[in-house]
């Protein structure tokens, strides 16, 4: 007998504008010791059958059929007080957010005594017992001392560790882990996924695991459930799925995942996701507005030559002031950073958060005054001029913001977001020829021209990222600093946008200046890259040379890091190798 | 979805005008105030007579009672006062007058709060502190005792004949610039969020100008928290006047605001002529009430986190 049995189960969200089908007619099992991956993209209900599996639904989500059996018990539509011994003793939950699920007002010790004596009947010394036997178990160092202490005092990754030993404190047969790992870094993700993979099968709990990130899938699972749009679209073992895939949905899923192994020059078959894309008339570049040059446009560089060059750029941040500069404490976000990106290719940045990677690209881009050092756009030294000399060059240094659900006006209409800098740098003569030129942007990014009269709410967040590359294409930038531009995006859409990234380079013969905390994403993207750590250039070399050759020891770790996937399906590749 | 609609199509299907018709209360105080509103602007064509016109006075019907009392008179649905003056009459009138100097005087502490306040939190640093330090001092007085102390000062300099003529004035800039710090808190609150969101700092990128960011960019988004305070200022101001008025230092008889009218009243109330300061205070205080319950809706309106689908 399975441990959990979910069958057809369907939750529905009514709201004023209609009944909303979150989750329709959804069946798996899952077994003692045995991971399953729930895999699927923002929206697709992955998280919701979690939640009602535990009776948490938000309101006014509910469960409007199907049955959920846990060791033979059905526990859909059981009483409330009922549902609470379950949690907790036979289901444990692990939260995405290790920040906010800890109470900050209690020691790791309270917060794991509460919930062993609340479900396990034992006297207080042995809860106490138990609660250090499980930070043991997780793997934090000292737990005599550490249990004692608040979770201000964890960092990031051991608290999500305090977060598994919680979930796991009052033995549950099942645990739901929700995103996980999606908040920490890379170098934590790898631990703490074989963290919740040993114990799941050393102690036989089964466990769901909801996640977009086909790397931990690829990681832990032992099954895999495919969701698309509330529906489960395939299931089987991860090798299968992974290897084999069926569904149209699951293989444009996985050859969306950016590769760490090999360069491709586009990302084949994603155009099953969003309908965008398809069905727009692309402008004629080489004839269109786009394409031609300003008079008040700096004197072109040569295919080749440097186009922006930082050197020595010095920049901190007051992190505690005092009137007295010897009492002032500091955090050096840039140190010493010098570096050139050569007219037409794609240069990266890469490090963990915090290592001072958007600060430089806003020190480039204008927003931050660097402390000492200089910067030169074609020659000319940007970081000396004053506001008004600026302005012409301000326009030909553009940025790609990472969250697309912030970077616009909420107030105004989308063909204003992007007729604003045309109209402000005089860039075209009539209002018709710049409702023109608006068009043809929405066009060539694949929203179509309709798209003008909506605002940014009325789109999902891959469409504003487009809309954010059309307002940066309207100034017609020689430079292009895309800062995490697909990080807050869905694996297929950020594929989506890197190919329409790719293009326009083509295309225009942009210049880029690519920041990520991804490695796959720099590989596929970028021809020179740079690692970063602490506001440090640590090394810096061709991106192939780099990954075949890592010479610093982070940058080795780094690439060590990277979730395996060298057994998923190469469906798609061949064409673009041959 | 549709962005296509009409204006009427666009509000008839927000959220605001969604909660709107369901909110009894919300719908009953924008009735009445729409009434009372009305009522004021037309007044001319609604009452007998101009009150503040001598002329059309007689002392002969002075002191009648309102209509349901024994020795009422159907002229005078609301009685009259000592003067011969019909109640309902006044107060329409009145109730010009209170709501004139209260839009009027929220008008000008908007446009110095919402200035000052998006100055101090765009610049920030020492621009910042210097004007949070005003905007403290100005509200570490009661602004009252600083209307009182500016009225008293003005009508000693000028005499009270030019006093009068310049009352509404005078009035509105007092409650106007005893205010202001109201507004620019919360603006500054609002611009310190809105700031760090990457529109702002894509605004600059594009090299758009300061003061294009602060009010084309940053100003639209603070609109909520604007509109919320504008309702409960009306009320306050309308209130700060009547206080005034009551006092004997707002306006003078010859064109009484609601809050000169209780006061003129006030002196009959002992000797059992109620209704000449009663019904004004009546008419002030679901005046004041209905406003300041239209605020409370919209503060919960406005407020993107209560939203329950």
């Amino acid at each position: 007998m399975a441990l959990l049995e979910v069958n057809n189960l369907k939750i529905e969200f009514p709201s004023r504008h209609g009944v909303a089908v979150a989750v329709e007619d959804v069946s798996f099992e899952v077994n003692p010791g045995e991971i399953l991956g729930l895999v699927g993209e923002s929206g697709a209900g992955k998280s919701t059958i979690g939640n009602a599996i535990i009776d948490l639904l938000s309101p006014p989500g509910r469960v409007a059929g199907g049955d959920v059996f846990l060791k033979g018990e059905k526990i859909s539509s059981l009483p409330a007080s009922r549902i609470r011994q379950i949690r907790g003793a036979e289901i444990g939950f692990i939260f995405q957010d290790p920040m906010t699920s800890l109470n900050p007002l209690f020691t790791v010790e309270e917060q794991l005594m509460e919930t062993i004596l609340a479900n396990l009947d034992v006297t207080q010394e042995s809860a106490k017992q138990k609660a250090l036997n499980m930070l043991e178990q997780v793997g934090i160092p000292e737990p005599e001392i550490r249990i004692k202490q608040y979770p201000h005092q964890f960092s990031g990754g051991m608290r999500q560790r305090v977060g598994i030993a919680i979930a796991l404190s009052a033995d549950p047969a099942l645990i739901i882990a929700d995103e996980p790992t999606t908040a920490l870094d890379v170098s934590i993700q790898d631990q703490i996924l074989q963290l919740i993979r040993s114990l799941c099968k050393k102690r036989q709990v089964g466990c769901i695991l909801v996640t977009h990130d086909m790397g931990v899938i690829a990681n832990i699972t032992d099954r895999v459930a495919v969701m698309y749009q509330g529906n489960l679209v395939e299931s089987g073992t991860t090798e299968q799925i992974l290897q084999r895939p069926e569904h149209p949905y699951t293989k444009s899923l996985i050859s969306a995942v950016p590769r760490a192994d090999v360069k491709l020059k586009r990302f084949p078959l994603v155009n099953y996701i969003e309908k965008a894309s398809v069905g727009f008339s692309q402008i004629d570049v080489s004839n269109h507005w786009l394409g031609q040059t300003s008079a008040s446009d700096v004197s072109s560089v040569a295919k080749g030559e440097d186009l922006l060059r930082v050197e020595h750029v010095n920049l901190r941040f007051i992190t505690k002031n005092a009137l007295l500069a010897k009492n002032r404490r500091y955090i050096q976000a840039s140190d010493d950073v010098s570096f050139t990106v050569k007219k037409g290719e794609t240069f990266g940045l890469v490090g963990e958060s915090g290592s001072g990677k958007s600060t430089i690209a806003r020190v480039i881009a204008g927003i931050y005054p660097p402390e000492s050092g200089r910067i030169f756009f074609a020659d000319q030294e940007i970081s000396a001029m004053s506001e008004r000399e600026r302005r012409p060059i301000r326009r030909q240094i553009q940025m790609v913001f990472q969250n697309p659900y912030s970077s616009m006006n909420p107030r105004m209409r989308v063909q204003d977001i992007i007729a604003e800098p045309i109209y402000f740098h005089k860039l075209a003569g009539s209002r018709k020829e710049v409702e023109m030129i608006v068009g043809d942007l929405l066009d060539h990014v694949g929203l179509g021209r309709r798209a003008g009269i909506k605002f940014p709410h009325e789109f999902s967040g891959g469409q504003r990222q487009r809309i954010s590359i059309a307002r940066a294409l309207a100034t017609r930038p020689q430079l292009l600093i895309c800062d995490e531009p697909t990080s807050a995006l869905d694996v297929s859409v950020q594929a989506q946008i890197l190919n329409l990234l790719k293009d326009l380079q083509d295309e225009l013969g942009l210049t880029m200046l690519f920041i990520s905390h991804d490695l796959p994403v720099i590989r596929q993207m970028c021809d020179r890259v740079s690692v970063m750590r602490y506001g440090k250039i640590l090394e810096q070399n061709e991106t192939e040379a780099l990954f075949i050759s890592p010479q610093h020891d982070y940058t080795k770790n780094l690439l060590a890091l990277i979730p395996h996937m060298d057994h998923l399906s190469r469906e798609g590749l061949m064409v673009q190798q041959g | 979805m549709n962005s296509e609609q009409s204006l009427w199509g666009r509000i008839s299907n927000s959220n605001v005008f969604y909660h709107f018709v369901r909110d009894k209360v919300a719908f009953i105080s924008a009735s009445i105030l729409l009434l009372i509103i009305l009522a004021a602007i037309f007044a001319p064509l609604l009452t007998s007579h101009n009150p503040n016109d001598l002329a059309t006075l007689d002392v002969m019907d002075g002191e009648i009672p309102p209509v349901w009392t024994e020795e009422g008179d159907e002229r005078f649905l609301l009685g009259t006062d000592d003067q011969g003056r019909d109640i309902l009459s006044a107060i329409l009138y009145g109730a010009r007058v209170s709501l004139l100097i209260g839009i009027c005087a929220v008008v000008l502490q908007c446009l110095l709060g919402v200035i000052i306040g998006l100055v101090a939190g765009y610049a920030g640093g020492r621009v910042d502190s210097l004007l949070m330090r005003l905007a403290d001092i100005q509200l570490s007085f009661s602004s009252l005792m600083l209307a009182i102390i500016v009225l008293a000062f003005f009508r000693a300099f000028v005499g009270g004949d030019l006093y009068s003529q310049f009352a509404m004035v005078i009035l509105i800039f007092v409650i106007g610039v005893a205010e202001w710090p109201q507004y620019a808190r919360t603006i500054r609150a609002c611009v310190l969020a809105e700031k760090e969101k990457e529109y702002v700092q894509a605004a600059q990128v594009m090299g758009f100008t300061t003061v294009r960011i602060m009010f084309r960019h940053i100003l639209p988004n603070c609109l909520s928290p604007i509109f919320v305070i504008s309702t409960v200022q009306i009320a306050n101001a309308i209130i700060s006047e009547a206080a005034l008025s009551f006092l004997g230092l707002g306006m003078p008889v010859t064109q009484p605001s609601l809050g000169s009218l209780i006061k003129s009243g006030f002196d009959y109330l002992q000797s059992g002529q109620w209704w000449i300061t009663i019904i004004p205070g009546l008419f002030l205080i679901v005046l004041v009430l209905v406003i300041n319950l239209l605020g409370d809706w919209l503060r919960d309106v406005l407020n993107p986190k209560l939203y329950k689908g």
